[in-house]
């Protein structure tokens, strides 16, 4: 398609340093745990050493007797059920009638200070009657004696269960020319952000509640709070401070900010609850242990016929996004190529363990990793490149996938091209001694799920105010949320770049429910894409009274105007013009400081069958990674030395945010392949400390060669998709196919320990079958 | 219980005197007791480094450090390595090269790279590396934190 070059920003497309920068580098910036309220109260919570547990009786007095405490609750008080999703409301801010983890909520204090009320828990008794423990989602599938919740299906702990067949995947094996199996097994992983999650709530005489948190949805927390505390919204004031990363680990409403809310009523007194690491590791949310099984069918041109996928997703205790979870494990895989055929059967079981939920590219990691290595299968069977097979199958744009996902911009040809040149693939493909070698891993992301949780009827799933008045300075409100990964500064950009004025003049404000228009907030890898186009259409209309005030000033039409760098001026005498400031004090001349709103709604797009809403985004992103690696197969150690990274988020709006994106999503997804797992014996988790629970150190990093190869998304803010979350997920797949490169064993089993590497190569040689020689 | 001795040492440059509790953390003092909350808390445990401080110059876990043990030394926080106004090149690379992301990591960095850079001022990167290990960063990958470090290094004279 013709069409004329894109067009060049003042700011956009640059590397625009953080505006909060220079508070984060000298301590300054105010995170939950740094406030202080006047006369704030220690709250801390009782967790079940239980894993499954019915709560017969329990006896506070002597807690609440201790002097210095000033309030001991139970679950009965706030009974009222709430969940991220309303479909699936499981969780009560403090456990009533069971404990269903270890690590559930049973009690909470707030007392004066902190050993008195870790005194005051220590006097709380407790009676229970052991229940039956399920640590692994197998032991759900089937009825059982004692169902974690009732509402598991036909009283087994299966808590979702998705089954969705598209055209006809039984004839297309039949007809195949190659078909391949995976059988992935993942271990649950966490977010293991550094700031331990922290809540201060503060019920005024006045009759409201403010609450501080570390939040990623503060929107979501303000509804579940009205719910279960039963005040109304309007009453309730949400306040995010900034927040030490989320990753999906903060994007749930969570119990301890209910219950510190709670206390905070019950006391009279602001109360805060801090976590430490443990509460941070059992409270997980991380990502779901997954089994899953992968059929592939692909034709005699190396045309893939079908997909047969079956998952197995371990919940633990609560739903959270479960649902969600449980369709991405299977939708997620229509993309990036074209699949004609689809089976998907998945299901999410109850576990009497800590809740998995959102986690960074939620939903699309483990799947993604077993097609993607059943691909690499694939390609060998069938003689042709892996990077060819992946050409074949792209999917085009503006077209739909067989469940209706609407498709618009995809670069993922040019990924697939720039990976391969850069990385030298082909002189290094089955060429590098053994124990080195190359592996390619693609990806395909949501940027923004299509269907907001709660909204009945359809309101704006991001709205930006702005303000501006005779300073000059414009206060941008939104309650979008940034969590570290620069979203206020996008915001402050996309303003100035709109109205031509300097970045300093855009101030963001914190997120403040009583005056920030709601934005759905960190999630779904919306950001970027629905505030972005707020704040756009914000800034226009912005930009529209600035303009009209100096043509008034000019005496020349509007049209004829243009705007530049701190001034508006005529298009054809540029010499004749006037400043922001002269064409904003005149704005005002008539009505006071300026306001403008905008704001951002999805187009209806998706299929009508159950479920179809699952995966559909206004745009996706795309991603083909390779990764070289050297193994030493004596030890199983290996090194990941470099990956390159091509990567289609449209237009990178912050190339130093997009590249800080990249690389922190391969440090994550590096963590999940080398090494993180959340180690159970039983129900019990193991490992719950940053200590034993280890992330990639500074000497585990690959080198990382980035490569945005890009076009203008059509409908993203200007042309701009998603960064956040799909570029952790080509990571795992392009390690372990070059693993498999370098040794010549298939890994299907994550994390790939060590052992796990020496027990492949010696299974292999026990087998008889050589890999380049050795 | 009787009241102990008041806690001497010298704090950002300047002596104080405090009450502390013989099982009172650093952490706690330096957070709680004086209101210094740019050093920050991330595991109580020893294994992240954001509460990272210089004690008589040298990086060390306040969380891990019983104050006490601070008597008659000298603690510099974070807020003792930023200048009045203005950033220290350190703190400004950090910045400019996006090496900062949520920012809970950073103060604990920019104290270890600012103790690496007095006492090696031209590090090669697997000193830089060495030295921040024991720090966490979840957001960056530490690439950017590395080059950010390397940067002030090259800007040193």
């Amino acid at each position: 398609m013709a069409s004329s070059p894109p067009p060049s920003y003042r700011l956009l497309g640059g590397r625009i340093p953080y505006v909060e920068g220079p508070l984060k580098v000298t301590g300054r910036a105010e995170y939950t745990d740094d406030i202080q309220r006047p006369g704030m109260l220690v709250g801390r919570l009782l967790r079940s050493p239980w894993p499954h547990a019915r709560l017969t009786s329990i006896d506070t007095s002597a807690a609440r007797a201790l002097p210095g405490v000033f309030a001991v609750l139970t679950g009965e008080k706030y009974p009222t059920p709430f969940g991220v999703l309303p479909i699936t409301h499981d969780e009560t801010a403090i456990a009533v009638g069971k404990a269903r983890y270890i690590g559930d909520i049973i009690a909470a204090v707030a007392a004066a200070d902190e050993r008195t009320a870790e005194r005051a828990l220590e006097l709380v008794r407790v009676d229970v009657e052991p229940l039956p423990e399920y640590s692994d989602p197998r032991m759900g599938v089937a009825p059982v004696s004692e169902p974690i919740h009732a509402r598991g299906l036909l009283g087994s702990n299966i808590q979702k269960e998705v089954v969705q067949h598209f055209g006809n995947v039984d004839a297309a094996f039949a007809q195949a020319a190659h078909s391949v199996r995976v059988r992935g097994n993942f271990a649950g992983v966490t977010h293991a952000f550094t700031e331990p999650m922290a809540t201060i709530a503060e019920a005024t005489p006045d009759g409201r509640l403010t609450v501080w948190s570390a939040t990623q949805v503060p929107h979501y927390l303000h509804r579940a709070l009205a719910e279960v505390l039963g005040i109304p919204m309007h009453r309730i004031r949400v306040i995010k401070p900034e927040v030490g990363g989320g990753f999906g680990g903060k994007s749930d409403p969570l119990p301890h900010e209910i219950v510190c809310a709670a206390l905070s009523i019950e006391t009279g007194r602001p109360v805060k609850i801090l976590f430490d690491r443990e509460d941070v590791f059992y409270t997980n949310h991380g990502r779901h242990p997954t089994q899953n099984d992968v059929r592939i069918a692909l034709d005699a041109s190396g045309q893939i016929l079908a997909y047969d996928i079956e998952a197995l997703i371990d919940g633990g205790a609560w739903s959270s996004f479960g649902t969600v979870t449980t369709y991405y494990n299977g939708v997620l895989a229509m993309g990036p190529y074209r699949v004609p055929n689809f089976r998907y059967r998945g299901r999410r079981v109850y576990t009497t363990k800590p809740p998995s939920g959102a986690m960074r590219a939620h939903g699309g990691t483990n799947i993604r990793y077993s097609i993607e290595v059943a691909l690499d299968m694939l390609a060998e069977r069938a003689g042709l490149d892996p990077f060819e097979l992946r050409r074949r199958n792209a999917l085009p744009p503006n077209s739909k996938t067989v469940n209706e996902f609407r498709i618009t911009s995809t670069s993922f040809l040019p990924c697939l091209a720039a990976a391969r040149a850069k990385s030298g693939w082909d002189a290094k493909f089955r060429r590098l001694p053994y124990g080195r070698g190359v592996g390619l891993g693609c990806g395909f992301y949501i940027s923004g799920s299509n269907s907001p949780i709660h909204f009945t009827p359809k309101m704006p799933q991001s709205t930006v105010h702005l303000k501006v008045d005779m300073d000059g300075g414009i206060a941008v409100h939104s309650m979008q949320a940034d969590i570290g990964q620069g979203s206020n500064t996008l915001l402050a950009a996309i303003v100035a770049e709109v109205l031509g004025v300097d970045l300093d003049r855009v101030h963001v404000q914190r997120v403040d429910s009583d005056v920030s228009p709601v934005d759905l907030g960190s999630y779904s890898s919306r950001v970027t894409f629905m505030m972005g186009n707020a704040a756009r259409v914000a800034a226009e209309e912005l930009r529209a009274k600035l303009v009209a005030a100096a043509a008034s000033l000019l005496e020349r039409p509007g049209d004829a105007l243009e705007v530049v760098h701190e001034r508006i001026q005529d298009r054809e005498h540029p010499e004749r013009g006037v400043t922001f400031l002269e064409a904003l004090h005149r704005a005002m001349e008539s009505s006071g400081a300026l306001t403008a709103s905008g704001s951002y709604n999805s187009p209806a797009i998706g299929g009508t069958f159950k479920g179809a809403r699952a995966g559909t985004a206004p745009a996706y992103s795309f991603a083909a990674y390779v990764a070289e690696v050297s193994v030493d197969d004596e030890t199983g150690e290996y090194r990941v030395a470099k990956i390159w990274a091509a990567f289609d988020c449209g237009r990178p709006l912050n190339r130093l945010a997009v590249e800080g994106q990249i690389e922190g999503s391969i440090h994550m997804g590096l963590g999940q392949v080398m090494g993180e797992s959340m180690n159970y014996r039983g129900a019990r988790l193991f490992n719950p400390s940053l200590l034993e629970y280890k992330i990639p150190m500074p000497q585990q990093m690959p080198e990382v060669e980035i490569l945005l190869v890009g076009e203008d998304d059509p409908e993203g803010p200007f042309g701009a998709k998603e960064a956040g979350e799909g570029p952790l997920i080509a990571t795992l797949p392009a390690i372990g196919n070059a693993l498999y490169d370098a040794v010549g064993v298939r890994f299907t089993d994550l994390p790939i320990t060590p052992d796990k590497v020496v027990k492949g190569v010696d299974q292999r040689r026990a087998e008889g079958r050589p890999w380049k020689g050795r | 219980m009787s009241s102990p001795e008041p806690l001497r040492f010298r704090l950002n440059g300047h002596p104080v005197e405090v009450a502390c509790d013989d099982p009172r953390i650093l952490l706690d003092l330096l957070r709680e007791d004086m209101t210094l909350t740019g050093t920050k808390r991330g595991c109580d445990l020893g294994t992240c480094g954001c509460c990272t401080v210089l004690l008589d110059g040298r990086p060390t876990l306040s969380c891990l450090t019983l104050a006490r043990l601070v008597e008659g030394r000298e603690v510099t926080t974070i807020e003792g390595i930023s200048p009045p106004n203005g950033l220290t090149p350190v703190q400004r690379a950090f910045v400019e090269l996006g090496a900062t992301q949520c920012g809970f990591c950073t103060p604990g960095f920019i104290v270890t790279a600012t103790a690496l850079l007095r006492d090696l001022p031209h590090p090669g990167r697997d000193e830089i590396e060495r030295a921040v290990s024991g720090n966490l960063c979840r957001c960056t990958g530490y690439r950017k934190i590395i080059e950010a470090i390397e940067t002030a290094a090259r800007e040193a004279p």
